[in-house]
């Protein structure tokens, strides 16, 4: 069976040798901070595997992760300049393989559906040939490997570790917003130990006042959208307003129907996950990723959507869920 | 309510600009240590917290064909493909990726898209494109606004394409969590069958603003013709 954790080893794999491709560029205004700070990426990646099984202390990894964050917040990290095809060159090379080039970029996303269709029927010997816990990474992994290998073979780069060249000036491109969705995450988990939704659960069920149902929907909702604002991620706010007001008020209460108060209350989430940077990998790495002067441009992009859609899950909920 | 202090920090933090990765680190340790957390525990929470949301990371494995393809010229060819399809403007081009990733995500399809599989080799590149062949010549602020738009496009389309699916984490955290807190019993399809009209406001709402996103750009294109038109001729005097 591909497991989850061989995926995980691949991108450390990655973060390593790219490291190594920092540490061999002499004219790399920020050599070593920035192979120290890659390197070290990777190998978290691959120590984490004993985390996850519980034969290794995570305060080890703990500290190496501070670390990083050290060396990608004190400048140490930065990016080189490099050589890569130019304007007229890429011309050329479009005019040369045309839509050839879009072969490889629909490999990625055809091989990864198709495994993940399969999977439930790629079973050999009794077990499931991908990891059944995690087929969309496994095969988003086993997909971009056969994209790179399609690639080498249509365009037949003179060096063929060219794939590996290129994506380090891409991800140095990104570069510290690349750890940030996992500080984030880190970030939630604290927030939940320490007790922050269950105080924000309080103070949203002090604001409510007793007995209105436009109020105890608008409550819901605007906290669904603001507790989903500070968190990142709706996951981490839904259960804590739904104990504060979704399931006793609206619920209990006012006896809605739960599948829609649910449903909906979620959306209204998700309408937080548009505008906030801590949703980091929704909203803060694409901005890098597209070297967007604004890193915030994303997010201003969204906002717009996401106000107006909010008032209409108010709606649909206030009137779809109560008989 | 102390731990409320944290939360604080972190709008502070966002709001004044600092790294990011300094407010989040920041900001845990301190919630952490008012929430009554030793060192140890909370260095342990950091290393956890590492290992289990490796996940999010994992987009950096398709960079590698991201990057070989655009030294060959893909972002090029991508928007010599979009610039011979003259009704084809930046705001059309989104509307058409939204409607794909939004129905794809429905069924289940998410991994089909992404912002580094699909918005930065393609859609972006289509986008502008688009706008190159309407202007002659794409000034950075367009640019800028094309990027915000595309990337807008694939999280609007996943995030209210995804809970039409019932198989999708979102749905299943939902029954999870209300069938063992309060002994309910709710089927997943219940769930999505109701995420469908906010599904349909969410393309109707976002699709909207993209058809307006052309005529947005148009004004600032003649903007930014008129200040050229004035720098030029301030030189000549």
């Amino acid at each position: 069976m591909i497991n989850v954790e061989a995926v995980y080893w691949l991108v450390g794999i990655l973060f390593v040798a790219w490291a190594s491709l920092i540490a061999a560029d002499t004219n790399h205004p920020r050599r070593w901070g920035s192979s120290a700070f890659w390197g070290l990426l990777g190998l978290c990646f691959f120590y984490s595997t004993w985390v996850q099984a519980g034969t290794a202390p995570a305060w080890i990894l703990g500290v190496a992760v501070l670390v990083l964050v050290v060396l990608a917040s004190t400048g140490l990290l930065g990016h080189g300049k490099h050589r890569t095809s130019t304007g007229p060159e890429r011309e050329a090379y479009a005019k040369r393989f045309g839509n050839k080039l879009f072969i490889p970029a629909l490999t990625l996303p055809l091989v990864t559906v198709i495994l993940v269709l399969a999977a439930p029927v790629l079973v050999i010997g009794g077990t499931p040939l991908l990891d059944p816990k995690n087929t969309t990474l496994v095969a988003l992994a086993i997909g971009a490997v056969a994209a790179v290998v399609v690639a080498l073979v249509i365009l037949k780069p003179k060096n063929p570790a060219t794939p590996l060249f290129e994506s380090r000036r891409i991800l140095e491109s990104i570069g510290w917003a690349a750890l940030l969705p996992q500080m984030l995450t880190t970030l939630g988990i604290l927030f939940t130990k320490a007790g922050v939704g269950t105080a924000v659960g309080t103070l949203a069920s002090g604001l409510l006042p007793k007995g209105s149902l436009i109020a105890g929907v608008l409550v819901y909702c605007i906290g669904m959208f603001l507790f989903t604002v500070l968190m990142g991620n709706g996951f981490a706010a839904f259960p804590i307003m739904t104990a504060a007001i979704g399931w006793p008020v609206l619920v209990q209460t006012f006896h809605g129907d739960p599948a829609i108060i649910f449903a909906i209350g979620m959306l209204a989430g998700f309408c937080g996950t548009l505008c906030t940077p801590m949703a980091a990998n929704f909203n803060l790495v694409p901005s890098a990723l597209l070297e967007m002067k604004n890193k915030y441009g994303v997010i201003t992009a969204q906002v717009g959507t996401a106000i107006p859609l909010l008032a209409v899950n108010i709606v649909l909920m206030y009137f779809l869920a109560f008989h | 309510m102390l731990v409320l202090i944290g939360v604080l920090l972190v709008i502070v933090g966002f709001a004044i600009r600092l790294n990011p990765l300094i407010v989040v680190t920041v900001a845990g340790i301190v919630t952490a240590l008012l929430g009554g957390m030793n060192p140890a525990q909370i260095l342990e929470s950091f290393g956890t917290g590492f290992a289990s949301s490796r996940s999010v990371t994992i987009f950096v494995a398709v960079l590698p064909v991201v990057g070989i393809i655009e030294f060959f010229g893909l972002q090029e060819q991508a928007k010599t493909l979009i610039g011979r399809l003259a009704k084809l403007t930046a705001g059309r081009v989104l509307i058409g990726y939204l409607a794909v990733r939004q129905i794809t995500a429905a069924v289940g399809l998410t991994s089909i898209g992404g912002h580094a599989q699909t918005v930065r080799p393609l859609v972006f590149p289509m986008a502008e494109g688009a706008a190159l062949r309407r202007y002659g010549h794409v000034p950075e602020k367009i640019s800028e606004k094309i990027k915000g738009h595309a990337a807008g496009a694939d999280n609007v389309g996943v995030f209210f394409g995804e809970d039409v699916f019932v198989a999708v984490g979102s749905i299943l955290l939902i029954t999870t969590f209300v069938d063992t807190t309060y002994h309910l019993h709710l089927e997943p399809l219940q769930l999505a069958l109701w995420a469908i009209p906010t599904a349909i406001a969410a393309f109707l709402i976002h699709g909207f603003r993209l058809l307006r996103l052309d005529k947005q750009l148009d004004k600032e294109y003649r903007e930014f013709e008129l200040t050229a038109q004035k720098e030029t001729a301030g030189e000549a005097k």
